[in-house]
């Protein structure tokens, strides 16, 4: 009896909350293969003739696909930019112990004090000025002032899980410390690192505040804000259209979450989950 | 004589300056340091010296005004009705998603069949850009028309809503408000959740097994045991919640924009219709600059709590 009830638990939690998370999805789902005729007649709400037309719509006769590829040029500049910035200094205060590591960990989380809310303004100004107004540089320069700090803090939790034995077996080894970390270290972390790409990845896709402020034209357009603004022309809003935009991007982020959840989580908790 | 020794070290001519471990680490930290310098110290700074002035449009610059921005829109009807709106959106969300995220862990921390894909669909609205799962929610809440929103039709057939007239949701002044803190809590929770399970999961097994000595089991051990080890992490997840809902300029831009009539306007979307609409970036500089006390209390509150969760 009482392995029955605590088989029962889990069910009871995650099927309910898992309706209410992700009917909304189920629902845009079903609304993205509905003509236009139809999506807004509530007799047809649940019959109705399936149709991939406005799919079609989306990726032949929008600038959806030119947006992808902006998001994702962005993502991975800024990715890069990331890596190249946070993957020394994650290491570096993942083995400074004493009070100066734990100040700069501090730091970090000083950071947040600081959301674009309140940087947006200046840096549009800021941004103006060095001739990056309007262009997707602009983004590639200023998403990392987001992204650093998330990933420097990942990245300390991901080092923090490599033993010091292992770096130090390589100096015995007559290896330089420098020399360590190239061979040692960061094979080691790939998955760490990896999943950082991942997450570093979806702060890009999901940002809009500064994509919306620096970029009015509609060929640059990320795909946060090419989507409320530009497929909704007037009053004409082609909903079916509309929703295939958002599933288009979110069903495999969240498998890819999905999948290197345990990592992130080991990240975030600094190695204390095994 | 040491019984090891080491092996004589392959390097250049400046080793011995690279390997003191002072100076690799801040050249290792000095990159990082000096873009978040450039990226956000300084347009900071900015924004608080924008703040005290006049600047407008396409200026970098302006004449000092004193206070007189700030005091403009402390006395001003609709900032105050922002300040309380953020505030109840924010306060309401968040706990919402701290219980739901609570008891959403503590199921998945277990082996269940289809786990795999129920948690797929539970870190869905996490995953899902957005500004794009936003736009989303205008459909489903109000679309063109009230009687195609699936909201509606689900409160029609549950005979709770009149099917000819049912709610405009996006344009009453109550519904707004309530769609918006369903959204943030809506996208928040499987984020929160993700932080419960990494603190469940960071209790040794030790403390399990001394409970179980005990004979602490069921709510027992739930209220002595698990709840006050639970605390630092739920506050962690409480002030991460805040942080983000507090900040954000998305879901009520796209939602609502404030309306109607302002009755659902925030900190962020005033300080954007300000700054960018009208094109008074002083004020809205100061709009924004508001946020800034609870951000201070929230930061100090995470590094207190945080410092407590970690294992170590």
């Amino acid at each position: 009896m009482r392995a029955v009830r605590r088989g029962a638990f889990p069910y009871a939690i995650t099927v309910p909350f898992a309706v209410i998370l992700a009917f909304p999805f189920a629902w845009m789902a079903i609304t993205s293969l509905k003509s236009n005729a139809v999506v807004n007649d509530p007799t047809h709400t649940w019959s109705f003739h399936p149709t991939l037309e406005n799919w079609g719509f989306l990726l032949h006769h929008t600038q959806y696909v030119h947006w992808i590829k902006n998001t994702t040029l962005v993502g991975l500049a800024v990715v890069a930019i990331t890596l190249v910035l946070a993957l020394p200094a994650g290491y570096a205060l993942a083995r400074l112990s004493g009070r100066v590591g734990q100040a700069m960990g501090v730091g970090i989380f000083l950071t947040y004090l600081v959301p674009p809310t309140l940087l947006f303004l200046p840096l549009s100004r800021m941004v103006s000025t060095v001739h990056l107004a309007g262009s997707l540089w602009a983004l590639v320069v200023v998403y990392p002032s987001f992204t650093v700090p998330f990933a420097i803090w990942l990245l300390m939790g991901f080092f923090k899980t490599i033993p010091l034995e292992l770096e130090d077996a390589a100096l015995v080894d007559g290896c330089s410390r420098i020399g360590a970390l190239m061979r040692i270290v960061f094979p080691i972390s790939l998955p760490g690192i990896l999943t950082i790409v991942i997450f570093t990845f979806s702060l890009v896709v999901n940002e809009f505040l500064y994509a919306i402020t620096f970029i009015s034209s509609s060929a640059n357009r990320t795909l946060s804000v090419g989507v409320p603004t530009d497929l909704i022309r007037g009053d004409l809003y082609n909903w079916p259209a509309i929703m295939a935009a958002i599933l288009i991007p979110s069903i495999p982020l969240a498998l890819v979450y999905n999948a290197f959840l345990n990592r992130f989580i080991q990240g975030f908790t600094g190695g204390a989950f095994r | 004589m040491a019984a090891v020794a080491a092996a004589p070290q392959k390097g250049g001519r400046f080793q011995h300056v690279t390997e003191r471990r002072g100076f690799l680490a801040s050249v290792l930290i000095a990159p990082a340091v000096i873009f978040i310098a450039a990226t956000l110290a300084v347009p900071f700074g900015w924004a608080i010296y924008l703040s005290f002035t006049d600047a407008t449009g396409g200026s970098l610059f302006g004449n000092g005004v004193g206070w007189r921005n700030f005091s403009t829109e402390i006395h001003d009807t609709i900032f105050r009705g922002a300040v309380w709106h953020t505030i109840v959106f924010t306060l309401i969300s968040q706990a919402v998603v701290v219980i739901g995220a609570g008891l959403i862990a503590h199921a998945l921390v277990r082996d269940f069949h289809g786990k795999w894909f129920l948690r797929f669909l539970i870190l869905l609205p996490w995953a899902a850009p957005l500004a794009l799962s936003t736009i989303g929610f205008v459909w489903i809440f109000d679309s063109d028309f009230p009687t195609a929103s699936i909201v509606n039709w689900f409160l029609v057939h549950l005979h709770l809503a009149d099917a000819i007239q049912p709610p405009v949701w996006l344009g009453t002044q109550r519904l707004a408000s309530a769609t918006i803190i369903f959204v943030e809590a809506w996208r928040v929770l499987p984020f929160a959740t993700v932080i419960f399970i990494a603190g469940i999961a960071s209790i040794p097994q030790e403390v399990d097994d001394a409970a179980a000595i005990d004979a602490a089991t069921g709510l027992k051990k739930f209220w002595y045991v698990s709840l006050p080890l639970q605390l630092p992490i739920a506050l962690v997840a409480l002030l991460f919640g805040i942080v983000f809902t507090a900040t954000d300029m998305t879901v009520p831009y796209l939602l609502t924009n404030g309306g109607p009539t302002h009755s659902t306007e925030t900190l962020t979307t005033w300080a954007f219709a300000t700054g960018i609409g009208a094109g008074a970036v002083g004020e809205g500089a100061a709009v924004a600059l508001f946020l800034l006390p609870v951000l201070v209390i929230v930061s100090v509150g995470m590094l207190y709590f945080a410092r407590r969760v970690e294992v170590s």
